[in-house]
C-alpha cells in the first residue's frame, strides 16, 4: 500500500542543516491500523506529512498504491491527496463557517465534484457511523472536542481514501474521549478496510493497533506487529 | 461554482462588521461617482445644449480667415453668391445635415434717440434660424407673433442699460464694407437672454433689414452658415463629410472656405473637457478606494485563515480552487457595492429631480439641475468596481493558494 524507501528530510536552520529524518524506510500493508509513536521531536509528524504528500522528502522515494509521488507538482499532489488520502488533525481543523454536515460534504464538492444525491448518501452514512447524525446542522463551535474529532474522522473518510493519516488525533482530548476516538477509528478501519496510520506520543492509547512503530530522532527503533 | 459562491458568502459573513464596512465604503464611492457624473452631466448637457441649440449650431462654415478676425465682425470676409451656390449644392446631398441658416454678423450703433451705444448683431432669416437653433426661441421673451422685417430683438442687458421697452422705435447705424454709413429704424420686438459663449450677448434683426442697412442691394453676402446635424454624436463624421467644401481653392491655391465645429469655436468646450477629466479623476479615486479596501480585507482574510487554508489544501483542494474561493469573496464585495451603490444613486437622482436644485452661471440664474443616470454610466462604473475588486483579490488569492500546507497547519 505504502512503500517509503530511504527517506531523508533536512531542514535548514540558519547556517545549520538539521537532519530530522534519517534513512527512513517502511512498508505499510493495505488495511493495516498502524501507530507511529515516539517522543516530541522524534519526527512523527514529518514522516506523516511526507507519507501524506503534504511535504516532500529531501531524498528517497514514496510509492502509494503503486504510484511514485516523487516527481509530482503541487497541483498533482493536491489531486492525489484528494483522491487517495484522508487527514485527521490534532486540532480537528473543521471549517467554522460550515455546519457538521457541510464540513463532511466539503471534500466531495470541492475535490471530487460528486452529484448531490451521492454526496448526501455518503455524508449521512458516515454521520451515522460516527454518531453525529443528530448534530449535523450544528456549526463546529456548538459541539465538543470529541464530537469535532468524530466529524473530522467522517470528513477524512468521505472521499473513500485508500489511506488515512492522523497526526496526534487525541492530543487535544481527555483520556476517556481519546480512547473512544481510537476505538471509533479502529471500528471504521475494520468496516471500511481503509489503511490507518496515526501518530501519537501517548503510548497508553495504542493498545488496539495492528502495528506499533517507534520513532526516535528520526529513525525507526522498533516495529512491532501486535497480536489482537 | 455555486458551492464556491456559497462558501465565499459565508466567509464574508463570519466577519460581517468588517465586510459591511468595506462594502459600505465601496457603495459610498459608487454613489459619489454616479451622483457627480449625473450632476456634471446635467450641467454639461444643459450648457452644450445652450451653446449648440441656441447660439452656434453644430458646425459653422465661413470664408477662410473669418474666424481669425471674428472679434472685428469683418464684412469684407463674407461669403458671396458664388460661394453660397457651391456650399448649397454640397449641403443638399449631405446625409448628416438636418438644416442650415445664413447669418450676417455686424456691429452697429444702437440709438434710442437720447443715448447711443454699440451693439453686435446677427441678421437672420427666422424661417431657417429657428429650426436650426431650436432653443433660440426660448431665449427670446416678450415677443408677440413671428419675427418680421422691421423688428429687432435686443439683448436683455441693453434693454436695461438703454431703458428701452417692447414696441419702442430705435435707430441702427452701420457701416458697410465700403465704409458707407446707413441708418434704419426698427421696432423693439423682443428681448433675448444672454448665454455663455461667443455671440451670447448679440441682438437679432431680420436678414432683409441687414441687407438694407449694409446697402447690399441685390447681392447677398453672408458672414456664416450655421449647420444643425441630424445626430450631434456624429459630429466628427459629419465634419469629415464636409471636406469637399475645403477643396475649393482660390487663385493662390489656398482654400476658399473654412469649417469649424462648435467644439473648435466655443471656449466652453475646454471647460467640458475639464469636467470629463474631473470625472475620470473621481473614477480613479473610486478605483483607489475599492482597490485598497478589498486588498486590505482580503489580505486580512488570508492571514486570519492560514490554518484553514492549510486544512483545505491538505484535504486535496487544488490551488486553483483556493484562488477561486478568494476571488469570489472580493467579487461579492465589488458586486454588492456596485449594485447597492447604483440603486441608491438612482434613488438620490430621483430625489434631486423632485427637489429641483437651482444654480447660476454668470447672469443666468434659476437654472434647474436635472441630473440623470444612463444605463451606460451605471454599467461602466459597476464594471470598473467589479473588475477592480477582482484585481485587488488576485494577489491575496494567489498568496493563499501558494501557502505550504505543512507550514499553514502549524500556524495557531
Amino acid at each position: 500500500m505504502v512503500k517509503a524507501s530511504h527517506l531523508k528530510k533536512v531542514y535548514r536552520a540558519g547556517e545549520i542543516d538539521l537532519e530530522v529524518i534519517k534513512d527512513f524506510s517502511l512498508e505499510i500493508n493495505e488495511g493495516e491500523f498502524v501507530s507511529l509513536v515516539g517522543p516530541s521531536g522524534s519526527g512523527k509528524s514529518t514522516v506523516l506529512n511526507m507519507l501524506g504528500c503534504l511535504d516532500t522528502p529531501t531524498s528517497g522515494e514514496i510509492i502509494i498504491d503503486g504510484v511514485s509521488t516523487k516527481a509530482m507538482s503541487r497541483t498533482q499532489r493536491a489531486n492525489f491527496r484528494g483522491e487517495n488520502i484522508g487527514f485527521i488533525f490534532q486540532s480537528f481543523n473543521l471549517i467554522p463557517v460550515l455546519s457538521v454536515y457541510e464540513n463532511i460534504e466539503y471534500p466531495l464538492i470541492m475535490i471530487q465534484n460528486l452529484s448531490e444525491n451521492e454526496r448526501k448518501s455518503r455524508v449521512l452514512k458516515l454521520l451515522e457511523e460516527v454518531g453525529m447524525l443528530d448534530h449535523k446542522d450544528k456549526t463546529p463551535d456548538k459541539i465538543s472536542g470529541g464530537q469535532m474529532q468524530r466529524v473530522a474522522i467522517a470528513r477524512a473518510l468521505v472521499t473513500n481514501p485508500k489511506i488515512v493519516f492522523a497526526d496526534e488525533p487525541t492530543a487535544n482530548l481527555d483520556t476517556k474521549t481519546a480512547h473512544m476516538i481510537i476505538d471509533l477509528m479502529k471500528k471504521i478501519q475494520r468496516e471500511h478496510q481503509t489503511t490507518f496510520v496515526f501518530a501519537t506520543h501517548d503510548e497508553k492509547i495504542v493498545s488496539n493497533v495492528d502495528r506499533l512503530i517507534t520513532l526516535v530522532d528520526g529513525e525507526i527503533v522498533a516495529d512491532q506487529r501486535m497480536n489482537q | 461554482m455555486n458551492n464556491i459562491l456559497k462558501i465565499s458568502y459565508r466567509n464574508l459573513k463570519r466577519n460581517y462588521r468588517r465586510t459591511l464596512l468595506t462594502a459600505s465604503l465601496i457603495t459610498i464611492g459608487v454613489i459619489f461617482v454616479l451622483i457627480y457624473t449625473a450632476m456634471s452631466g446635467s450641467f454639461k448637457s444643459y450648457t452644450v445644449g445652450q451653446i449648440t441649440d441656441s447660439l452656434m449650431g453644430h458646425i459653422q462654415i465661413h470664408k477662410k480667415g473669418y474666424v481669425a478676425s471674428v472679434d472685428n465682425l469683418p464684412l469684407d470676409k463674407n461669403l458671396n453668391a458664388k460661394m453660397l451656390e457651391f456650399i448649397e449644392s454640397t449641403l443638399a446631398s449631405n446625409p448628416y445635415v438636418q438644416s442650415y441658416s445664413y447669418r450676417i454678423k455686424f456691429g452697429a450703433m444702437f440709438s434710442n434717440f437720447t443715448s447711443t451705444t454699440n451693439i453686435r448683431l446677427n441678421a437672420i432669416n427666422p424661417k431657417d434660424e429657428f429650426p436650426t437653433l431650436p432653443l433660440l426661441e426660448s431665449r427670446i421673451s416678450d415677443m408677440n407673433g413671428t419675427f418680421k422685417p422691421g423688428e429687432i430683438i435686443v439683448p436683455e442687458l441693453l434693454i436695461k442699460g438703454m431703458d428701452v421697452k417692447i414696441g419702442d422705435t430705435i435707430v441702427l447705424v452701420a457701416n458697410n464694407k465700403n465704409g458707407s454709413v446707413n441708418g434704419i429704424n426698427l421696432k423693439v420686438a423682443g428681448i433675448v437672454g444672454q448665454v455663455m459663449g461667443p455671440g451670447g450677448r448679440d441682438g437679432y434683426i431680420h436678414i432683409e433689414d441687414a441687407k438694407k442697412a449694409l446697402r447690399m442691394n441685390n447681392e447677398l453676402e453672408i458672414s456664416e452658415i450655421v449647420l444643425r446635424l441630424k445626430d450631434v454624436e456624429k459630429l466628427g463624421v459629419a465634419e469629415k463629410s464636409l471636406q469637399p467644401l475645403l477643396e475649393k481653392f482660390n487663385k493662390e491655391g489656398k482654400p476658399v472656405l473654412e469649417i469649424h465645429t462648435w467644439q473648435q469655436l466655443s471656449p466652453f468646450y475646454n471647460i467640458i473637457k475639464m469636467i470629463d477629466i474631473m470625472n475620470i479623476s473621481i473614477q480613479i479615486i473610486l478605483i483607489s478606494i475599492v482597490l485598497i479596501s478589498i486588498l486590505n480585507v482580503m489580505i486580512m482574510s488570508v492571514f486570519e485563515r492560514v490554518r484553514e487554508i492549510g486544512t483545505i489544501a491538505a484535504m486535496g483542494t487544488p490551488p486553483l480552487t483556493i484562488v477561486k474561493l478568494f476571488l469570489c469573496e472580493g467579487l461579492m464585495l465589488g458586486v454588492f457595492g456596485a449594485v447597492v451603490g447604483s440603486i441608491l444613486s438612482l434613488g438620490i437622482v430621483y430625489l434631486l429631480n423632485i427637489v429641483k436644485i437651482t444654480y447660476s452661471i454668470g447672469q443666468q440664474s434659476g437654472l434647474i439641475l436635472t441630473p440623470s443616470l444612463g444605463i451606460n454610466e451605471i454599467l461602466s462604473v459597476s464594471i470598473i468596481v467589479i473588475l477592480i475588486s477582482l484585481v485587488a483579490s488576485i494577489s491575496p488569492a494567489i498568496k493563499a493558494s501558494r501557502l505550504d500546507p505543512v507550514e499553514a497547519l502549524r500556524t495557531y
